[in-house]
C-alpha cells in the first residue's frame, strides 16, 4: 500500500464568460499543469443566457484540458453540487493518473487501470479511493468578477461554503485560498490566504466591487505564482515539507 | 473523463435496444438487452436475460465509478446472513463497436417504488417500512458502512411478504470516511445540519427527510432558515405529525445509531395502536388528543412512572406482608 502522503494541487476557475484581456488562459493552464497545479473549470449559465454566450463558454473546456483537470458547464442553481464533485473528480482523476504511471513502469506499454482484469482493477481502486480520502488537498478558488456574475456571486457563496463541507468531511488535511478577478490593482487580487476553513470568505465575497473586464490569463498566472509563494515560504518554516511533497515529486507531477 | 455531462441519456450506454447481446471480455458471459429500468450519474441499469435467468445489469462509461461500485457490492457479500442489497454475479467489460464499457451484474430485484407501495396498501404501513428501514441501516452500520445517498429513487419494496430492500449502493461508503455521492434534498450538509462524514447519524437524517417526502411529494428548495423550515414542514404536515419529535431527533443528529430510532419508532407505534378502537367515536377522540398530544418522549416517561409505581406498590405490600410475619413471630414468642 502506498502510505506516503502527498499534497494535492489545484486550481478552481468559476467563470460565466470568455476572457477578454491579456495572456491566452489556456497556455497559462498548461503552465499550472506543469507545475503539479490541476485546473478545473466550471462554467456557469443563466437559465436565460442567449445562444452566443453559451458559445463563449467553449474556452471553459480548452483552459481545462489544457489544465489536465475537469470542466463543467452548470446553470447556477446546480452550482453547489457542480462545485464539490467537480474538486472530488479532480482529485481521484490526478490519483488515477498517476497510479497509470505506476503501472505503465510495473507493466510496460500504454497500460491503465482499464487494461487490468476487474479484480485487480478493483483492489488498484481501493487504493486510489483511500488516497483521495486522505491525502492534503489546496485548492485555489479562482472566482470571476466581472459584471454579469453580479446575479450570481449569491449562490458562489453557498457553493464555497457546500465545498467546504464536503472537503472537510474527509480525513485528510484541506487549504482554501480564494482569489477574485479583475482586482482592483492587479489582474487578480487574493480575497483571503490560506485556511483550512472557508466560512470566512462568504461576507468578503459579497462586498467585492465587480469590474468590467475578464483576464481570466492573467488570473491563472497569479494563482500559480500565489501556490509558489505558499512553497517556498513553508519550505523556509516547516520541517515537513518534505515528505509533503515526497509522493508526487519521483511520478513528475 | 473530460467534460463529463451531468445528462448522462445521451450515452451510448442509455441507449441499449432490445435483444442487443453483451459479451463480457474476460469472462465470456452472454446477457441480452430486454428493457431499461433506470439510469443515474453513473450509467444505466438493464433488465437482461442472462442463462441463470432474469438479471439486472448495470453499464457506465467510466471505469473507476463502476469499479467502485462493484468493491461495495462485494463487501455486502462478505457481510454473512444479511440481505442488503442486490448480490453480486459478474463484472466484465463490453468491447462494443463504439469503444469498451465497464459493467457489473446483479439479481434482479422486482418490486415497487416505496411512496406507490405505501399509496396503494395505506398509512399503517409507513411506520412499519421505515423500521424495516431503520433494521437493515442498523445491519449496514455495524457492518461499517453508510448507505450515504438514501433516498426513495434508490429503495424497492418487494414481496408478499413486504420487504425494503435497496437497489443502488454507488453511495454507501466507510464509516469514518466522506461521503461522495448525495442527493440535496436527502443531504444534512445541504440544508445545514451538520457535516457529510458517513456516519449512523448521517443516513438517519436521511431516513427522515425520507418521511418528509414522502408528506411532500415535489420536494422542496432550502431557503433562509433550512432547520426552521424543515421543523415548519413537518408540524404543518397532518401525516408527519404523529412522528414530528422521532424526525425532528432525526434531523438534529440526536440519534447516535439506528436502534434508538428504532426504539422511538416502536413506541410509538404500540402506543398508536391502544386507542385504536376510540376510534369508532371520533368526537370524544378529539378533544383528548387536542388537550394532550403525547409525544414519544412523554410516552416512555409515562410507561416508566407506571412501572415505578407498581414496583412501588409491589414494596409496600412485601413490607406490609413481613411486617404482619414480624408480628406473629413476636406473639408467639412472648406466649
Amino acid at each position: 500500500m502506498m502510505r506516503k502522503k502527498g499534497t494535492l494541487r489545484q486550481i478552481l476557475l468559476i467563470t460565466d464568460g470568455c476572457s477578454n484581456q491579456g495572456s491566452d488562459p489556456v497556455a497559462m493552464a498548461a503552465l499550472a499543469s506543469e507545475q503539479g497545479i490541476t485546473v478545473n473549470v466550471i462554467g456557469v449559465l443563466n437559465e436565460n443566457m442567449p445562444e452566443y454566450h453559451r458559445q463563449g463558454l467553449k474556452e471553459v473546456e480548452e483552459i481545462a484540458s489544457a489544465g489536465g483537470g475537469i470542466s463543467q458547464i452548470v446553470y447556477t442553481k446546480q452550482l453547489s453540487q457542480t462545485v464539490q464533485m467537480v474538486t472530488r473528480k479532480a482529485m481521484t482523476q490526478t490519483i488515477q493518473g498517476v497510479v497509470n504511471g505506476e503501472l505503465q513502469q510495473i507493466l510496460g506499454g500504454k497500460s491503465t487501470l482499464d487494461d487490468l482484469p476487474p479484480d485487480k482493477r478493483g483492489e488498484v481502486m481501493e487504493v486510489v479511493d483511500e488516497l483521495g480520502e486522505t491525502m492534503d488537498l489546496e485548492v485555489l478558488l479562482l472566482i470571476d468578477a466581472s459584471g454579469s456574475m453580479e446575479d450570481k456571486m449569491a449562490t458562489v457563496q453557498e457553493s464555497l461554503l457546500d465545498l467546504s463541507i464536503s472537503l472537510n468531511s474527509r480525513i485528510g488535511d484541506n487549504q482554501f485560498a480564494v482569489c477574485v478577478f479583475p482586482g482592483k490593482k492587479y489582474d487578480a487580487e487574493l480575497l483571503m490566504d490560506w485556511s483550512s476553513r472557508l466560512e470566512s470568505v462568504t461576507k468578503m465575497l459579497s462586498q467585492v466591487e465587480l469590474g468590467g473586464i475578464t483576464p481570466t490569463g492573467p488570473a491563472i498566472k497569479e494563482a500559480i505564482s500565489i501556490f509558489q509563494s505558499r512553497r517556498s515560504k513553508r519550505g523556509l518554516l516547516s520541517r515537513d515539507d518534505e515528505p509533503r511533497d515526497g509522493y508526487f515529486k519521483e511520478s513528475g507531477m | 473523463m473530460m467534460n463529463q455531462g451531468m445528462d448522462i441519456s445521451k450515452n451510448p450506454v442509455c441507449n441499449l435496444v432490445r435483444g442487443e447481446r453483451i459479451r463480457g471480455k474476460w469472462h465470456h458471459n452472454e446477457y441480452a438487452i430486454r428493457r431499461l429500468l433506470g439510469y443515474g450519474a453513473t450509467g444505466a441499469v438493464y433488465l437482461a436475460d442472462s442463462a441463470r435467468g432474469s438479471v439486472a445489469l448495470k453499464i457506465g462509461h467510466d471505469s473507476m465509478s463502476i469499479t467502485s461500485e462493484v468493491n461495495v457490492l462485494k463487501h455486502f457479500s462478505r457481510v454473512q446472513g444479511i440481505v442488503l442489497g442486490p448480490s453480486l454475479i459478474d463484472v466484465d467489460d463490453w468491447n462494443s463497436t463504439s469503444g469498451r464499457y465497464p459493467f457489473y451484474v446483479m439479481d434482479y430485484l422486482k418490486g415497487e417504488n416505496v411512496f406507490e407501495f405505501l399509496d396503494r396498501n395505506g398509512p399503517e404501513w409507513f411506520g412499519i417500512i421505515i423500521l424495516q428501514l431503520l433494521n437493515s441501516l442498523q445491519k449496514l452500520h455495524e457492518a461499517g458502512w453508510a448507505f450515504g445517498d438514501l433516498k426513495p429513487d434508490n429503495l424497492l419494496v418487494t414481496g408478499p411478504p413486504y420487504k425494503i430492500r435497496w437497489i443502488d449502493v454507488g453511495g454507501t461508503t466507510q464509516l469514518g470516511r466522506s461521503i461522495k455521492e448525495y442527493t440535496e434534498f436527502f443531504d444534512r450538509g445541504y440544508w445545514g445540519l451538520g457535516s457529510r462524514v458517513a456516519e449512523p447519524s448521517y443516513d438517519l437524517f436521511s431516513a427522515a427527510m425520507i418521511m418528509i417526502n414522502s408528506a411532500y411529494p415535489a420536494r422542496f428548495q432550502k431557503k433562509a432558515e433550512p432547520s426552521r423550515q424543515l421543523f415548519e414542514a413537518v408540524r404543518k404536515s397532518g401525516k408527519l405529525q404523529p412522528y414530528e419529535s422521532i424526525i425532528k431527533k432525526a434531523l438534529q443528529g440526536k440519534y447516535k445509531s439506528a436502534e434508538e430510532m428504532k426504539h422511538d419508532l416502536l413506541l410509538l407505534l404500540h402506543h398508536d395502536r391502544q386507542p385504536a378502537p376510540s376510534q369508532k367515536s371520533p368526537p370524544v377522540k378529539k378533544p383528548a388528543a387536542s388537550t394532550a398530544k403525547p409525544s414519544p418522549q412523554q410516552t416512555t416517561r409515562q410507561v416508566r412512572r407506571q412501572k415505578k409505581k407498581s414496583w412501588a406498590f409491589e414494596t409496600v405490600l412485601l413490607f406490609t406482608f413481613f411486617s404482619i410475619l414480624y408480628l406473629f413471630y413476636m406473639i408467639g414468642q412472648t406466649m
